[in-house]
């Protein structure tokens, strides 16, 4: 078997809050393996509100500010703000919100600190809905998707925003997709990213959420990778918001992603056709603009 | 030295010899002039510090909330809908335990639209966990900023200063500008008692159960508690060095007064020539001017309007459905003591409608004339008519 060229040395410890299989946290462990102790963690109300720890216990071994849930990219620049008048320019400033906290409520402040180009790493670990308080829709969920606010047959009828589009179009220095089911590649990232000084660096990574997807909690990370190989959540990265490169391509019918989903279980045929149908539009979309 | 400043500047020279390090704020008429002239200092290097242009007074907030739990001397300034906006993150700076300082102007609330003069915006956010200090003229204003980084830094609260629209903060007025050297001797540089750090990692703000939140909220409840000792000592040790000092509350000419009115702001000044007429032409009558609003000095105010028979309370803000915000804390403060003056509300000069040295006149008349205090707040200067015609 292959060994995985990923560092080793961990920030996450056992004993965090996450519900087995959760993809959030596969996702936290890999990116301060990848960021390192010189690192200062933002997060707004999500799940890694609850997976950190409470008083007085962290889960993590970096420190973190908790705060509000619109408010993860104003207090991450606040935080560079007073690092850079201290002369700390090394230390990351990594804010670490869910899709919620990126998609919705926390996307002006987002949009404020990539507009104003913040040196910070902005994450979304997108799992696709409001898992935290219970599974209530999101801007990041998608079309077809039950939630207990998109319930029966008002099952989600409108696309999930295409949130690295959003960033692009803030010509962001840095953007790229992420997914816990590609660790090297996740790594890979948030290495360059931690390199890239001085600017704004945005990443969004898909994260199960077994309970939220109503899938078994020993396949999350196997339906990321299905994320990837149905070209449903493709791995690319944007510099300056123009220059578009693909780093994997799929080849698997999306009806392999949904199938093992119970969030997607009452699609009909019809409803997964025009699913695939709008994957292969947006995979087409993206080819054109990563050609050179 | 002495120099002709907008109310505005005196909040911003006092901000410039605080040398706060970061400053994050988001316009809003009338506190701009306050954040340009801030803004000018950061980028002509007069301050060595950070001006954040955010995109709302929710993150400004957020950003200063941000730098302080990094161990930053923090500042912003909002205004009226700025500080409702802010209102979830007030609580947020307050229980985290940062010594954010900011300046608020005090203007109305729409709709309808309206950028005047009204107290209904600070007073709202009474329950926040902020120190308020409410301020009457530039002179005060720039002491009361300089003491409140003091303040909010030996409490570990945030304090909010808070001045009038256009009558503090867009007028111009003899301020004396101390010496850097002063300042620094009165207000070193901050030492956070915590802060983010990758040689300590601890997280701050976490979830916190039921079986210590309670114990977090005690502990500010106790802070407050002691600022109303703190502050006559930060008081003496400024007047030592600036020969000035304001007092959590001012008391003229109480001790013989059978009435009192009580004011904050502006209307303290007009007030003061109220009773100086009133008094030449014989009426027993004084001036308690509120300072600060939170905590609320409770003794003092006992000590200075026990004796009286009637106190006469100015609102220029109303809680709708009870009336007059200062009058109920007035009231709830004289509530335990031995024959309590009768305490009349007046709600006066929202909205900007000015309250001048007649409507005081009147107010006092009202008060002398009357036997016992209305059970509701009397509206004062209102124009009947037109309400009238809106019933119909």
């Amino acid at each position: 078997m292959a060994q995985l060229n990923i560092p080793m040395q961990d920030y996450l410890n056992p004993g965090h809050l996450g519900c087995p299989g959760c993809g959030a946290t596969i996702a936290m462990k890999l990116a301060l393996r990848a960021l390192g102790e010189k690192t200062v963690v933002v997060i707004p109300a999500c799940c890694w509100g609850i997976l950190a720890g409470p008083y007085p216990q962290s889960s993590l071994n970096v420190p973190i500010l908790h705060t509000a849930f619109a408010t993860a990219g104003a207090a991450a620049s606040g935080i560079r703000a007073a690092l850079d008048l201290q002369g700390d320019t090394e230390t990351t400033v990594l804010s670490w919100a869910g899709d919620g906290g990126t998609f919705d409520i926390g996307f002006q402040s987002l949009s404020g600190a990539v507009e104003r180009n913040e040196d910070c790493i902005f994450v979304c670990y997108d799992n696709e809905a409001y898992m935290n308080t219970g599974v209530q829709r999101s801007s990041a969920t998608p079309f077809g998707t039950r939630t207990t606010t998109t319930p029966g047959q008002d099952w989600k009828k409108t696309r999930k925003k295409n949130i690295v589009e959003t960033l692009a179009a803030h010509r962001i220095p840095y953007a790229a997709t992420a997914s816990i089911a590609f660790p090297e590649d996740l790594i890979r990232k948030f290495q360059k990213a931690r390199k890239m000084k001085g600017c704004s660096r945005f990443i969004h990574v898909l994260a199960a959420c077994p309970p939220g997807w109503k899938i078994p909690s020993d396949v999350s990370v196997k339906v990321c990778r299905l994320a990837v190989q149905t070209n449903v959540f493709p791995l690319y990265e944007v510099q300056d918001g123009t220059h578009y490169c693909l780093n994997n391509e799929g080849h698997r019918p999306v009806i392999d992603y949904l199938k093992i989903q119970g969030r997607f279980k009452h699609l009909t045929r019809a409803d997964t056709e025009r699913i695939q149908a709008q994957v292969d539009k947006d995979w087409q979309l993206l080819i054109k603009k990563s050609a050179k | 030295m002495k120099q002709v400043l907008e109310g505005s500047h005196a909040v911003s020279e006092a901000v410039r010899l605080a040398k706060a390090q970061v400053i994050s704020a988001y316009p809003i008429t009338p506190q701009t002039h306050i954040v340009e002239a801030i803004s000018a200092y950061c980028a002509n290097g007069t301050m060595n510090s950070r001006f954040l242009c955010v995109e709302s007074e929710h993150s400004a907030m957020a950003a200063v909330i941000g730098a302080a739990s990094c161990g930053a001397r923090t500042f912003t300034a909002t205004s009226s809908h700025g500080l409702a906006y802010m209102h979830e993150l007030l609580h947020w700076a307050s229980a985290a335990r940062l010594p954010i300082v900011m300046a608020e102007v005090n203007r109305a609330l729409g709709p309808g639209w309206n950028i005047w003069l009204d107290q209904t915006d600070s007073l709202s956010q009474r329950d926040t966990g902020w120190i308020q200090l409410y301020c009457e003229d530039g002179q005060e204003v720039l002491d009361t900023t300089l003491l409140a980084f003091r303040l909010a830094e030996s409490a570990n609260l945030p304090v909010m200063v808070v001045l009038d629209a256009f009558f503090l903060s867009h007028t111009f007025e003899p301020v004396d500008v101390p010496r850097p050297e002063k300042v620094d001797r009165f207000l070193p540089p901050l030492s956070p008692r915590f802060q983010l750090d990758t040689a300590n990692p601890y997280a701050i703000n976490q979830m916190a159960a039921p079986d210590v939140y309670m114990e977090m909220r005690y502990n500010i409840q106790f802070a407050m508690d002691r600022v109303l000792g703190q502050y006559d000592l930060l008081e003496e040790e400024f007047a030592a060095i600036f020969d000035r000092k304001h007092g959590m509350a001012e008391a003229v000419r109480c001790e013989d007064a059978d009435i009192v009115l009580v004011a904050a702001g502006t209307t303290a000044s007009t007030c003061r020539q109220a009773i100086a007429d009133l008094r030449s032409k014989g009426e027993k009558v004084g001036l308690l001017k509120l300072k600060m609003f939170r905590p609320f000095p409770t003794d003092l105010i006992r000590q200075n309007l026990a004796r009286a028979q009637k106190v006469a309370v100015i609102d220029r803000n109303c809680s709708f459905g009870a009336g007059g915000i200062f009058a109920q804390e007035i009231k709830s403060a004289l509530c335990n003591v031995d024959s309590p003056p009768g305490v009349f509300s007046y709600i006066a000069g929202l909205g900007g409608r000015d309250v001048t040295q007649d409507t005081l006149e009147e107010i006092y008349l009202q008060t002398k004339t009357s036997h016992t205090p209305a059970r509701e707040s009397i509206w004062i200067g209102l124009n009947r008519e037109l309400v009238e015609s809106w019933r119909n």
